[in-house]
């Protein structure tokens, strides 16, 4: 399966009635998981953060894409 | 400064309760804000008399609250200046977001086609207040009083006392329902000592009004880290008579007095159109806000509306829009509660389901707030590798947050509800916010909106409007005898003559059967103010009859 870039957030169960809104739950979520930590501990959350997601992923090439996109432009 | 609008002086009139003597009204309103005055228009046109208080004579000054959601304007049809509000103002549907100099996401508040009002429009508080004072005055049962400004409230017998102050000195009211609408700083609310908790958000930001002539489309425009105004947001907004608004984040370190120097502010203004673009400063404010809200909106015989009661981050539109909703949300049920048709426990429900909107309010402003103002480093740095890669990936896009704009609550989990029985797709679930469909009465063109509301209404499907039983007729109009009447409207695909005494309607463009998964006997319950009740896949008086028990606090 090649990489998904079509937004693809969900919670079983919940039911949406606007777009934006599980996106949203995300991406609070995320900037919570970084609440009161240094900048020098939320580097090491997220790099944890990336190996726990690329195992789950596990398919190398959905993950080499993923590296390449994320080096673009930076 | 303010050339575009003059500024209209409402009479203070001595009110009579000068020459002594208290009189019992059965509402009193205190603010002739937006939502104040919708409260005022949306009771007084049910027939209930009230008297509306105000401590100035004049209405907003600045342009203040600028966007109006098509839910706002569908209330506003309800209570009369929905026509005024749209044609002075400017309609918009597309909102786009750049970050440094790119576009990098687009959004349409108005996917579906078929609905009779736009997304959003922006129109001058000034305009909407002054379009509102019209039509109170229209209406003989709202005594409107200008300068009387409220000193004391004693709320905590049956009713509330009230004492005015007025340029001829104090007077006392007393009201069987006080509804406070008397903004952010609400000093009933201080009065009363009331709580309002939440947060802070240490930002500033200037707003500025500028006159030009410009053929910008009628968009919303939001820049983030932009090279004229770089590290920081702006946002661009059309409003009437070539007045454009335009927001700069300018960070919590700013001096407001300092930002808001016109020397000061033009600079930022020639940065962002370039040098050449001839402009006037109308009006500059330079503010920041706060996500709270009270516990509870109903305390005994006092209802608290609006910003009095809940307030959240421009960011959305989601303050004013909000307010309106909370009168629609009230002023059904006061109006039951005042003939004696409901129990004072309806008004409970008006908290319930506010506080329920208000959370969700100030949930999605909070997050628009966290996106454009990242708390830390590492928050922005998410920020902006959402923003480097909006432009090329559609997940990316769905994250970027500008501000999530005001659309209504589905009111899901209210106790008003009946739940569904049957299979439905679609979003037109109990608690729903009724969407809008082209429908065709004889034969003029109109919208499914402009036929309910301000009462309990009855959408029954059929094949064929000419062909209902008329045992079938006697049941529906039966309902409209009831103490708290339904009227039935019946829904059809098919033209045809409508049984007498009844509306029929017909869905020329399909689009009431798509929305609302319509087949043949369908009906949907729907309450004064828009939302769904409860359906059923056939009509069965009884069953309405016990929804409607069970919408109005009587179950």
């Amino acid at each position: 399966m090649p990489l998904n870039l079509k937004p693809n957030f969900a919670e079983p169960g919940k039911r949406y009635f606007r777009a934006y809104t599980p996106g949203d739950d995300f991406y609070e979520a995320l900037i919570e998981t970084h609440r009161d930590l240094s900048d020098e501990q939320s580097a090491m959350v997220n790099a944890k953060l990336v190996l726990l997601l690329a195992n789950h992923i596990g398919d190398m090439s959905v993950l080499r894409e993923a590296m390449k996109l994320a080096r673009e432009g930076v | 400064m303010l050339s575009t609008y003059r500024y209209p002086k409402y009479e203070y009139v001595p009110p009579p309760e000068l020459k002594g003597g208290i009189v019992r009204h059965p509402v009193v309103i205190v603010g002739a804000g937006p939502v104040g005055l919708a409260a005022a228009i949306e009771l007084a046109q049910s027939g209930v008399p009230v008297v509306l208080l105000d401590d100035d004579d004049t209405v907003s000054i600045g342009s203040r609250g600028v966007c109006y959601a098509k839910r706002a304007l569908e209330v506003l049809d309800r209570i009369g200046i929905g026509d005024a509000c749209v044609s002075k103002g400017v309609s918009w549907n597309v909102g786009r977001t750049f970050f440094r100099d790119e576009e990098v996401y687009n959004f349409n508040l108005l996917p579906q086609p078929d609905h009779k009002r736009p997304g959003m429009i922006n129109l001058q508080q000034y305009y909407l207040e002054e379009f509102g004072i019209n039509r109170a005055r229209e209406l003989p049962n709202v005594d409107l009083r200008f300068m009387n400004k409220v000193v004391s409230v004693n709320a905590e017998g049956k009713f509330a006392k009230i004492m005015v102050e007025t340029p001829d000195g104090p007077y006392t009211i007393e009201a069987d329902w006080l509804i406070v609408a008397d903004g952010a700083r609400s000093s009933i609310r201080r009065m009363m000592n009331l709580e309002i908790e939440g947060k802070i958000f240490m930002d500033r930001f200037l707003i500025a009004d500028v006159v030009m002539k410009a053929d910008f489309p009628a968009e919303r425009w939001f820049w983030f880290d932009p090279p004229f105004h770089p590290g920081q947001s702006v946002l661009l907004h059309r409003q009437a008579d070539n007045v454009y608004r335009i927001d700069f984040q300018l960070g919590w370190q700013a001096d407001p007095e300092e930002e808001k120097k016109p020397e000061n502010v033009i600079p930022r203004i020639k940065a962002m159109l370039g040098d050449d673009r001839e402009f006037e400063l109308e009006w500059v404010s330079v503010y920041t806000f706060q996500c709270r809200r009270m516990q509870q909106f109903r305390h005994g015989r006092v209802l608290f509306v609006g910003d009095a009661a809940h307030q959240v981050s421009p960011f959305g539109a989601r303050g004013a829009n909000s307010g309106i909703q909370d009168t629609d949300n009230l002023c059904w049920k006061l109006k039951l509660v005042l003939d004696g048709k409901a129990p004072d426990s309806l008004l409970d429900t008006y908290s319930e389901e506010r506080v329920f909107a208000a959370d969700e309010n100030i949930l999605n402003s909070t997050r628009s707030t966290d996106f454009i103002t990242p708390k830390s480093k590492t928050s922005l740095t998410f920020r902006n590798a959402v923003l480097a890669l909006a432009r090329d990936h559609a997940f990316a896009r769905a994250l970027v947050n500008s501000g999530r704009l005001s659309v209504p609550s589905f009111l899901t989990g209210s106790s008003l509800n009946t739940p569904d029985t049957a299979e439905f797709t679609g979003d037109m679930l109990p608690g729903a916010p009724m969407d809008d469909a082209p429908v065709r009465e004889k034969v003029a063109n109109r919208w499914l909106l402009d036929y309910v509301g301000n009462r309990f209404v009855a959408l029954v499907y059929v094949a064929d409007p000419a062909a209902v039983d008329p045992a079938q007729v006697a049941v529906f109009k039966g309902l409209a005898e009831e103490p708290v009447p339904v009227e039935v409207i019946l829904v059809s695909p098919k033209a045809g003559a409508a049984p007498e005494g009844l509306h029929a309607l017909e869905d020329y463009a399909g689009r009431f059967a798509e929305r609302y998964d319509a087949k043949f006997g369908t009906a949907y319950l729907i309450r004064p103010d828009q939302h769904v009740a409860g359906r059923w896949r056939a009509f069965d008086a009884g069953r309405v009859r016990a929804a409607l028990a069970r919408a109005t606090g009587n179950a």
